[in-house]
């Protein structure tokens, strides 16, 4: 048997919803259709009145989870696509994230953003929007790059006190495959290290670990052992275990799917610099998407996110310089 | 034929609503005073941030606290000092929030008009218009979904001007879809800070929204006490027994500025001259007086303790010591061990 990593998503929801009577899932779509990409498949029929179709109406559907949470129920938010979800940036950002510190009520709220480029999604169903959602305080953003991942952070997500932004990458929804659920986790707030190497440490989260992962293959072809962390989290950001990588490899390069300016990349860049400026060889570079909307032919959009081929060649021109 | 009597007490209604209609006018002058003194204290410097009064909206606001009850749920708006009172708000909170103090219920953090106690159903707005609205929806859907809802009702307070946003279509629509015990009270004072009505809407009344909601829609004069007491404890009745979500609309003007710091030279004469620029709370005291209900000594002893009570609470609070930013937490994650641990706050 083998589990996809968007399996692992539903299973968490359904266990969600089975241990905890406060879980409910609210989205469009969620209900009897099982949601646009059947995240939420059999699950109204299980969970009578707990998978609830919303109508389109983001910045009301995260309203009322912050009702629902004051209330002590722990609401699972689906945004149809995490492009949709600036539609609720407002609740997000300035009520949801701003609760706690304003009231001292908690506001235990998950909201999953089904991210990320696919072949074909186009400019509107592509985008990579962890990076405004973690700029705010009070917000928790995870971006699971595995199977595992998927399943006991989204458990890990719902059980928080907290808002969670839970970025899940379409890309790996099929794709990615595990023999089984996991049964234990790391904590959150820890990086992974995806694989261990001496030359370069490689930063990056979500569908990019693979791509990255791939990239130093080739780079083990030209005499190079690349190490990956995969970050997991992005807020709260495993400094440490970087700038630990940092110290054992004396070089960095960050990848990101999101656009340059600003965002994940350049702030572990900015962390690095300040921290361990003296551990660093050779100056830190990092590869995100290109700075335009996300196109739509796969001949455009191959060539704007990084890809193993690109992030390849990063590694080698840093590695040599 | 005599008709037939629904009381044997015919004068039995008319003691409740007397008996409300002063309630719901003791909450409106000590609305009316405490602001005036949060205005005088604006004046004088001693407020950090904006001062935003009720003037000319507390039958309103009034009233529908009044018809609110403990366990209901609350979304007040900036100009609703006297509801919040009625609610059960304690003028303290107010007054602490309004100077910053950290023993207020937003512990110097959040000011002015922007408190509450969310667990005890009172919501503390945030500045976008039209959110709190499906906050409350959401609250009353929690309910529900844990068959506690009961008769409870929850209430949302806007302006005319919120009507424009989005938020308030989404969280109406939303409230309709779940039928909702929704009261929706719209204030159309006439000005959203200094934009007149026919630059925010189009529509002849913006009650006639209620029908494409699958909302009842209720019409009423602001200005009049007893008016508002009639409309609001139907509507918020409604809600109660399952009739589903409703909207209230109420005509009156803002007798001030959208905030202290501002004139409010646009507003037109004629408004002011007209039937909605008329004073509520004068208004009610004609009636408590006319019906024989209050003296006016009565309302003048009210007037003096209620100002003594409103001093002595400012003086006491003045008292209190202010935050201190090195005991702060600066924490806005409720989860400690997820705190980030950024470099770019502080140097190590």
């Amino acid at each position: 048997m083998s589990i996809t990593y968007l399996d692992a998503i539903r299973e968490a929801q359904d266990r969600a919803l089975q241990d905890d009577p406060r879980v409910f899932i609210y989205g469009q779509d969620v209900g009897a259709f099982g949601g646009a990409f059947k995240a939420t498949k059999n699950l109204a029929a299980k969970y009578p009145g707990r998978v609830i179709d919303a109508p389109i109406s983001e910045d009301a559907m995260v309203g009322s989870a912050i009702g629902a949470a004051i209330e002590g129920m722990r609401p699972i938010i689906e945004m149809q696509f995490a492009d949709f979800s600036t539609v609720g940036f407002n609740q997000m950002v300035n009520h949801a994230a701003t609760l706690y510190w304003r009231t001292g009520v908690p506001c235990p709220i998950t909201i999953r953003l089904p991210s990320g480029g696919t072949s074909g999604g186009g400019p509107f169903h592509s985008q990579s929007l962890e990076t405004i959602y973690a700029h705010f305080p009070g917000i928790v953003v995870m971006t699971p790059a595995t199977v595992e991942d998927a399943y006991g952070m989204l458990l890990s997500a719902v059980a928080i006190d907290d808002p969670v932004i839970f970025c899940e990458h379409k890309y790996l929804y099929y794709h990615l495959k595990a023999a089984s659920l996991p049964t234990e986790s790391l904590p959150i707030g820890k990086a992974r290290i995806a694989r261990q190497g001496r030359d370069l440490t490689v930063v990056t989260y979500s569908a990019m670990v693979h791509e990255c992962l791939a990239a130093a293959e080739v780079a083990r072809d030209e005499g190079y052992e690349v190490e990956i962390v995969d970050l997991r989290t992005i807020k709260p950001l495993d400094t440490d275990t970087v700038v630990a990588s940092v110290a054992r490899t004396g070089r960095l390069l960050c990848v990101g799917e999101a656009w340059p300016w600003g965002g994940v990349t350049a702030e572990v860049i900015a962390r690095v610099t300040a921290e361990a400026f003296d551990l660093l060889d050779a100056p830190p570079q990092r590869l995100n998407a290109k700075d335009t909307p996300v196109p739509y032919h796969p001949n455009l959009w191959a060539a704007h996110r990084p890809t193993a081929q690109s992030v390849a060649q990063s590694m080698l021109r840093l590695l040599r310089l | 034929m005599l008709p037939t009597a629904v009381s044997n007490d015919p004068l039995a209604g008319v003691a409740e609503f007397r008996d409300q209609f002063i309630r719901a006018y003791g909450f409106m002058l000590h609305a009316r005073l405490l602001d005036e003194r949060l205005a005088s204290l604006y004046r004088s410097g001693k407020i950090f941030g904006g001062v935003f009064l009720g003037r000319g909206q507390e039958a309103l606001s009034a009233g529908l606290g009044v018809c609110l009850r403990q366990g209901d749920v609350f979304a007040p708006l900036i100009r609703d000092a006297a509801g919040r009172l009625a609610f059960g708000e304690q003028m303290v909170d107010s007054i602490r929030t309004y100077l910053g103090s950290p023993l207020g219920p937003m512990r110097s953090r959040d000011g002015n008009v922007h408190r509450g106690r969310p667990k005890e159903g009172l919501l503390p707005m945030i500045s976008h218009l039209g959110a709190m609205i499906s906050v409350v929806n959401g609250m009353l859907m929690a309910r529900r979904m844990q068959k506690r809802l009961g008769t409870s009702v929850g209430a949302a307070c806007l302006g005319e001007g919120g009507t424009s946003t989005g938020a308030f279509h989404e969280a109406l629509n939303q409230a309709g879809i779940e039928r909702l015990p929704l009261v929706m009270v719209v204030a159309n004072n006439h000005y959203a800070y200094s934009t007149p009505t026919s630059r925010q809407f189009a529509c002849k009344n913006l009650v006639d929204r209620a029908v494409g909601y699958g909302f009842e829609g209720h019409s009423v004069d602001g200005t009049d006490l007893g008016e508002c007491l009639e409309t609001l404890q139907k509507a918020v009745d409604n809600a109660r027994s399952g009739r589903g979500p409703q909207l209230v609309v109420a005509r009156l003007l803002r007798l001030c500025g959208h905030g202290e710091h501002d004139d409010a030279s646009y507003i037109d004469p004629r408004l002011k001259q007209s039937d909605v620029g008329r004073d509520c709370l004068e208004i009610a005291e004609q009636r408590l007086v006319g019906e024989g209900w209050l003296s006016e000594d009565e309302i003048s002893r009210s007037r003096s303790e209620l100002l003594t009570s409103i001093d002595d609470t400012i003086s006491t609070v003045q008292r209190e010591s202010a935050p201190n930013a090195s005991s702060e937490s600066w924490q806005a994650l409720s989860t400690m061990s997820l705190r980030d641990t950024s470099s770019g706050t502080e140097m190590a």
